[in-house]
């Protein structure tokens, strides 16, 4: 055990639970502990460690302590950094959009698409653009589906067509038209330097060309995908980490269902 | 479960070697009381509080008596006379000495059968409230089930005791099954325990009656909540290990350190006061079915872990003798041991596994506690949580009792919240991983491993046959165990070690022996019943 595991500085700090100024929690309210790691393109010595510590302080980082430095290369360093956070947030105004809908069960999905559409909903799915990875789009659609949810095709109501991965827009479109799918499902899983941003914004582009924006409901999803996100870039929802085929599929069929109820009724 | 080969003629040598050192420390130590006994038998008799300077009443009573060289008959003389002739109650005699309104010694005299007769019917009101404790816990762990296998043991050491119980009522929720409060750093060297609630302490929170009991109170709720009877932790060891055993008692706490030797070596408390504070403690933690803790991790966080490994099975041997003697069974004997080699020696992982699975065959029925890697923990909180995950798996196998979790960021700082979580998540992924690996493996005869635990048995049964040679004493003395040398006269607390008179008087002993006794076997009566259940 080193010297460093007793504080013995006496804690002065406000102990109250203060939403306005919400900090992270180590061990005592509003300590605002946090731990960073990272590596940095130069050689560990003390230079590197001192360097590790101003960009802690850079940070907002009070005392910033670099708790392990190791070499990598000849030149890289890597560096665990525990102090405590001078930032806040003010959690009472924050504003989340999310993905608000009911969720049910496949059996409940496949009794409510039967009895208000009367037909199987058309779904097409993709990993779109240069990204490589079908993780993301055979978790929500495969017969098996992940971490004990089923995926779209157990769905004796859902018809879905998945495509894989680096399927370009413009054959998703085409293939989407062929297929005469009501969603579009779009996954992007590993991206870099926020392409999947770009290339996200290119699909949206495309099917307003082409005027097809409106047929189709247009869903995306992914570990950096959250609904904000898609709202922005002009999709019909997101869905990031800790969703599955269940929370699509419920959404789909609500939002189908509430958009054909408007149609009748304009 | 998969065994070791095991020469068992020289595990019984071992044994009687270190039943015979512990024979003769006990002829010497049992001459003596201590003020900490006394103040333990203040305690029992219901004495409590402090006076207006803040000095706790047993103290003060003990004091009272000590400077008039009046502590060899037992303060329960003393408390006796005071109470027939005066009419009053231990509490009020003490209030009295206190304001300095009474000289204890000078109460009128009163016959020494009567005195006795006074003194074991208060003890028998003392040894109902500790038995009551203990039929609570039997109750619940019989209500809710008792999980076989490691349970997961987890610190909290804010310095805060509420701030301790936010984190302990998380944790139970996380799935851990003992909570243990680290004291804060000293406090084993106070000649006296602190009172009240608190809310300010160094690398973890005093250890006071009052402190237990808000702990308590909320691990019962929240295990209330889990169904799961959630274990509390502290350390009986320092100056005042008898009291904080009856502060344990009281307050059924389930676990708390104790070892026989970890005070003289590694806190410098003289070695007379230590060995005859550790049987009285002992005895209460025994009578009040509390499993005791003891600290052979610490021999090899001080030395090498490869090299010194057979010094913990020697402490072993030694510590379950001296828990023999103080009435306590193997089923309350947690005894200690620990994870700490070198990850860079070569097969490191065997000969942990090797010495883990010898504990677990010597020590059949004994609650082991097993101790995570701290010594090579350095800041890199990656490798830290790899080397805890072999450390599980060791658990697992080897079906250790106490499993005391590491936390990624040992040496970096006392556990935050989300720590403890990693370190169960991990636990509990490998608990169910290796689930019955133990049962699925054969040790490879004359293998690595069964070699490992044979030299470290040789090795253990010379040095106990050295200590029983040259006594305890003169091994302490001449550094032998943990290479740390502490003199007969030396260290902290020689003062208070008390010869007794021949009208010496502590009503209790014949009282915890005898709860001891009864206890142990509701629990043999138990498990049988439990067994043939699983049989049916």
């Amino acid at each position: 055990m080193s010297s460093g595991l007793y504080s013995t500085k006496k804690a002065d700090f406000d102990k109250t639970l203060d939403l306005t100024q919400l900090k992270p929690y180590g061990d005592t309210m509003n300590d605002g502990k946090v731990q960073l790691s990272f590596t940095l393109p130069v050689a560990d010595n003390e230079v590197a460690v001192e360097a590790a510590r101003q960009l802690a302080l850079k940070m907002g980082i009070i005392e910033p302590t670099v708790t392990h430095h190791a070499p990598l290369d000849k030149s890289f360093s890597f560096f665990v950094v525990y102090g405590s956070l001078s930032h806040t947030v003010d959690y009472t105004q924050i504003h989340v959009d999310s993905v608000d809908v009911n969720l049910m069960s496949m059996d409940e999905t496949d009794v409510f698409i039967h009895q208000n559409f009367g037909r199987k909903i058309r779904v097409i799915g993709a990993s779109t653009g240069t990204d490589a990875h079908t993780v993301g789009i055979d978790a929500i659609m495969n017969m098996k589906g992940y971490a004990g949810h089923y995926g779209l095709e157990r769905y004796k109501m859902i018809e879905a067509l998945n495509l894989g991965s680096q399927v370009t827009n413009e054959d998703f479109i085409r293939k989407a038209v062929e297929f005469d799918a009501d969603v579009l499902l779009v996954s992007q899983t590993v991206t870099q330097k926020n392409v999947h941003v770009q290339n996200l914004t290119e699909l949206v582009e495309l099917l307003e060309a082409e005027r097809l924006r409106k047929q189709f409901l247009l869903i995306i999803g992914g570990p950096r995908i959250s609904h904000e996100l898609a709202k922005e870039l002009g999709c019909d929802a997101g869905f990031g980490p800790g969703k599955y085929a269940d929370d699509v599929a419920s959404f789909i069929c609500t939002e189908l269902a509430a958009r054909k109820q408007n149609a009748f009724s304009i | 479960m998969a065994k070791l080969k095991i020469d068992w003629e020289k595990v019984r040598q071992a044994r009687e070697a270190a039943r015979q050192v512990v024979d003769d420390v006990h002829s010497y130590t049992q001459q003596f009381t201590t003020t900490t006994i006394e103040r333990s038998i203040c305690r029992l008799f219901g004495i409590d509080g402090v006076d207006p300077m803040g000095v706790p009443l047993p103290n003060v009573v003990v004091e009272h008596l000590a400077s008039r060289q009046m502590l060899g008959l037992g303060v329960a003389y003393w408390l006796g006379q005071a109470a027939i002739s005066l009419r009053k109650t231990p509490q009020e005699i003490a209030e009295a000495v206190a304001h300095g309104e009474m000289d204890l010694t000078q109460t009128d005299p009163v016959d020494l059968f009567e005195i006795q007769l006074w003194a074991e019917k208060r003890a028998e009101e003392a040894i109902a409230k500790i038995h009551h404790n203990r039929i609570i816990r039997e109750d619940k762990l019989r209500e809710y089930g008792d999980h076989t296998g490691p349970l997961i043991y987890v610190i909290v050491a804010t310095g805060n005791i509420y701030e301790d119980i936010v984190q302990a009522v998380a944790a139970a929720k996380q799935g851990a099954d003992v909570i243990a409060v680290i004291r804060t750093t000293g406090q084993s060297l106070l000649d006296y325990v602190p009172y009240g609630a608190t809310t300010e302490g160094f690398g973890g929170t005093m250890a006071t009656q009052e402190n237990f009991r808000l702990m308590r109170e909320a691990l019962d709720e929240v295990g209330a909540e889990l169904k799961r009877y959630i274990r509390l932790c502290n350390y009986c060891s320092g100056l005042c290990m008898p009291e904080i055993a009856v502060m344990g008692a009281y307050e059924r706490l389930d676990v708390m350190l104790n070892d026989a030797l970890y005070g003289i070596l590694f806190r410098d408390i003289n070695m007379q006061r230590t060995l005859i504070d550790q049987e009285f403690s002992r005895m209460i933690n025994a009578a009040a079915g509390v499993i005791i803790n003891t600290g052979e991790d610490n021999y090899l966080t001080t030395s090498d872990a490869y090299e010194e490994a057979h010094t913990v099975l020697a402490s072993q041997l030694i510590n379950e003798q001296f828990a023999l003697k103080a009435g306590l069974p193997e089923e309350q004997m947690g005894l200690g041991h620990a994870f700490e080699m070198n990850p860079e020696l070569k097969n490191a992982f065997l000969y942990e596994f090797a010495q883990a699975q010898l504990a677990r065959q010597i020590f059949p029925n004994a609650p082991l506690k097993y101790m995570p890697p701290t010594k090579f923990k350095t800041g890199n909180i990656f490798k830290s949580h790899v080397q805890d995950a072999l450390f599980n798996i060791v658990t697992v196998i080897s079906n250790q009792r106490i499993h005391l979790l590491g936390m990624l960021t040992e040496a970096i700082h006392t556990p935050f919240l989300a720590d403890r979580a990693l370190g169960i998540e991990n636990a509990r992924y490998i608990a169910n991983s290796f689930a019955d690996f133990g049962e699925d493996i054969e040790f490879r005869e004359g293998g690595i491993m069964e070699q490992r635990a044979a030299d470290v048995l040789d090795l253990a049964l010379d040095l106990l046959q050295t200590i029983r040679r040259d006594g305890l004493f003169r091994t302490i003395e001449e550094g032998k165990l943990a290479g740390i040398k502490r003199p007969f006269d030396g260290g902290k607390g020689l003062a208070g070690v008390v010869l007794k008179e021949e009208h010496y008087m502590n009503p209790f002993i014949s009282l915890l022996l005898e709860e001891s006794r009864q206890g142990s076997e509701r629990y043999h009566r138990a498990l049988a019943s439990s067994t043939e259940e699983n049989h049916e």
